[in-house]
């Protein structure tokens, strides 16, 4: 019976366990994020997620929000969907004021939900496009541009690329075939109509390893002027070595926000093999911003060296990025009730369609969130691959806005 | 210890074939679903019927895996698929013909066990890993017609938002109000399983496990009931499926994908093949053990690593744990939780005197 014996202590030690729970203390603001650091995007998670954390400890290590310390509770749910909403309601349990979601089908299901319970949530490159719609969904905040937003950019910067005229010419989307990789069509669609470019879609089937037959279509049948390149995962580094070895020039590419970070170019063999490789990005990339360097001298304040995480700048800077609006919401909520960190989600909610023309030194794109834009402007910038990083090549752009926020409002 | 189990003595068949046949059997059934209906709700927080919600849809998906894997002992790595028929046929009959969830209940695990049928008849003439592979191509075919079809999947997003369900005029939202939508229908499930097994069509299910040559020569018709598992148990998954949708407020094939397959594999085994009760432990285990070991270590964990590097290591100790653990339960007892707590109650029958 020891077999028994060892079965209940197990038991015990794991019931213990899990009735412990703690509630938010006086003077305290609890955020709540998502991560996937274990899941199939782990490779973003894994720096995403400690970007977020070091940007709340530097506002703390300066005493807070007008005295009052953030806690951030974060909860990893391996990108599926379950988990997910677990995690949603231990953190409207703790008294969390926002909610980082991560993930799309995590966005799509915690909408309604967010909506009953007025708590905001913010899905960075994540959810819906149509999600951009602030009074369709008050409680969502994309707070970075959306697929349709990046896919305006691109046709843009295509147009500039191919001096300004786009009639006639001929654009190749190649897409991973999921419903995020799809989401662009309608606006490309529109585009198309609009500027007389010829369209030609080639979906790269999951887990979008395998594309050597589309890439050779584009490069050598279609003969396409420009590629819009909208793959995750480990299909980017597979796209740029399969584009280099048909002998298209990497220049005439454009990689949408998820092909755009260091592990994509690492994945495809180094920089040396991604030179001219045009991305976009919603958040800066590289780590020449102010932000940065004060992270750095407050780990070295600790006698600790700066977080390896910060070597991906990418994804690193995407988390800083939403810590930063997350913060900047509460700020203006906290402002708004006199300093007390009793505020709700609903305070949180209205801080953040106060935030204006935020940039934290140009790590962020000047965000304007308004009730009835919660993309916040819809800003990319681009940024190319030279010697050994992303040296940006415009500055912060949107394209076709007019067009995106006509399809937003309409909601498709 | 607690109870006699002698004494009682049947004088009829209807007696003889009861679902329990000892009182105690009876008292305990009875207590768990008051408990559950009545104890639980007044006095857990929101918080935790959520956990309840998410382990008990997960029980009607296990229950109907084990329907399949460990009565009948055909395998299938299609189970999520089959939940992804269930939750687009009950989001399109709920949008576009409004209708109410009594309908679109049993309408998902009807089309599911349609599917699953047509999936189910490699059966016919494959066993053991070469139908785990047959049933594997279910699942990316259905992920692929899904995803292809804007038809059945709403669109270019292939995701529809399911309104929630309303119940007598009254529109089920908070975690408190779907408890009392999903519990029923779990408790539902569990009856039906539980006759399910001890009927004629149950007793043929674990003849054909056990050796479909000599059940096909006792009179069974292998054919036919191997396709009726395949039906019954992607009914099942289907309802699963329905109820994730309700739940989640939005029917998406990516909330069932391979990985979810796995998962109630795992659920069937880890739990104990060929038993309800095994289900039902399985379903919780595999539902509570990542919240409970994030707990744990949230609550240990500060002593040992600095606050920001916490959450990378409880990420990853999770998983560590988390497989470890289940390492530990299967050597402890290979038939599983079932297994287990069958050993603890055997213990404690004839406690203080054993041998």
């Amino acid at each position: 019976m020891r077999h028994v014996r060892i079965g209940l202590m197990a038991a015990t030690v794991l019931a213990a366990a899990a009735f412990q729970a703690g509630t938010a203390m006086a003077g305290e603001i609890v955020v709540g994020i998502q991560c996937d650091r274990t899941g199939p995007t782990q490779t973003v998670g894994t720096f995403l997620c400690p970007g977020y954390h070091d940007y709340v400890k530097l506002v703390n290590s300066r005493g807070g929000i007008m005295g009052n310390k953030v806690r951030v509770m974060e909860i990893d749910h391996e990108y599926k969907v379950p988990p997910g909403m677990e995690a949603y309601q231990r953190f409207k349990k703790e008294g969390a004021v926002i909610v980082g979601i991560y993930g799309t089908p995590h966005t799509q299901a915690l909408t309604p939900l967010l909506h009953e319970d007025k708590i905001p949530g913010t899905s960075p490159g994540f959810g819906s496009a149509a999600a951009a719609n602030g009074e369709k969904y008050p409680y969502l905040f994309p707070i970075a541009a959306t697929y349709w937003s990046q896919a305006a950019v691109g046709v843009k910067f295509a147009k500039e690329q191919l001096g300004g005229v786009l009639k006639g010419k001929k654009i190749a989307y190649i897409y991973y075939d999921n419903p995020a990789g799809r989401e662009p069509l309608p606006i490309l669609h529109k585009l198309r109509d609009m500027e007389g470019f010829e369209l030609k879609e080639f979906a790269i089937p999951p887990p979008g390893v395998e594309m050597k037959v589309q890439v050779q279509d584009i490069a050598r049948r279609y003969r396409a002027d420009f590629v819009l390149n909208h793959t995750f995962g480990k299909a980017p580094s597979v796209s740029i070595n399969e584009f280099t070895r048909q002998g298209y020039p990497l220049k005439k590419m454009i990689g949408f926000v998820w092909a755009a970070g260091e592990s994509n170019i690492m994945g495809a063999g180094g920089w040396s093999k991604a030179q001219g490789f045009y991305v976009m990005q919603f958040a800066g990339a590289g780590s020449k911003y102010k932000v940065l360097d004060d992270i750095k001298a407050l780990y070295k304040s600790e006698g600790k060296s700066a977080p390896k995480e910060m070597a991906s700048t990418v994804y690193y800077n995407r988390g800083l990025m939403a810590a930063a609006v997350h913060l900047k919401g509460i700020e203006n909520a906290v402002k708004a009730k006199g300093g007390s960190s009793k505020i709700t989600g609903e305070d949180v909610k209205n801080g953040l369609e106060q935030v204006k023309d935020f940039s934290l030194g140009g790590i962020l794109p000047p965000m304007t969130l308004t009730t009835k834009d919660h993309e916040g402007g819809g800003w990319v910038r681009v940024f190319q691959v030279q010697g050994d990083g992303f040296v940006p090549v415009s500055d912060w752009q949107h394209g076709y806005r007019e067009t995106v926020m006509e399809m937003v409002t309409k909601g498709h | 210890m607690f109870h006699r189990e002698s004494g009682y003595f049947k004088t009829s068949y209807k007696a003889d074939m009861a679902l329990y046949p000892l009182p105690i059997g009876k008292v305990a059934a009875t207590g768990f679903v008051l408990l559950f209906l009545v104890v639980a709700p007044m006095v857990l927080d929101e918080y935790y019927l959520s956990i309840i919600n998410i382990a008990a849809i997960a029980v009607v998906g296990a229950l109907g895996l084990n329907i399949l894997l460990g009565y009948t002992g055909q395998i299938s790595i299609g189970h999520a698929a089959f939940m992804s028929v269930g939750a687009y046929t009950a989001a399109n009959f709920a949008v576009h013909f409004d209708m109410p969830f009594w309908i679109t209940l049993p309408a998902g695990g009807l089309m599911a066990a349609a599917i699953g049928t047509l999936v189910g008849l490699p059966s016919l003439r494959v066993k053991g890993l070469y139908l785990a592979i047959a049933t594997l191509a279910a699942q990316f075919i259905i992920e692929w017609v899904l995803n292809h079809t804007p038809v059945i999947s709403g669109g270019i997003q292939a995701s529809i938002e399911m309104p929630r369900p309303v119940f007598f005029g009254t529109v089920l939202n908070t975690q408190s109000e779907l408890y009392f939508f999903i519990l029923p229908v779990t408790i539902l499930a569990i009856i039906a399983t539980l006759n399910l097994v001890r009927s004629r069509i149950g007793r043929a299910f674990v003849a054909i496990r056990d050796q479909d040559i000599a059940a096909e020569i006792i009179g069974i018709n292998v054919y036919r009931y191997k396709l009726l598992a395949f039906a019954i148990s992607s009914f099942y998954a289907g309802v699963t499926g329905v109820l994730y949708t309700y739940y989640f407020g939005i029917a998406n094939y990516e909330a069932f994908q391979l990985p979810i397959s796995i998962d109630y594999l795992a659920m069937c085994i880890i739990g104990g093949l060929g038993s309800v009760l095994g289900s039902i432990f399985g379903a919780v285990f595999i539902t509570l053990l990542p919240i409970v070991i994030r707990v744990f270590m949230e609550t240990v964990g500060v002593f040992f690593v600095d606050g920001v590097y916490l959450a990378q290591v409880i990420a990853q100790m999770r998983l560590i744990l988390f497989g470890g653990l289940i390492i530990f339960f299967l050597v402890v007892e290979p038939d599983g939780l079932n297994k287990l707590w069958q050993n603890i109650r055997n213990y404690f029958r004839v406690w203080p005197f054993s041998y």
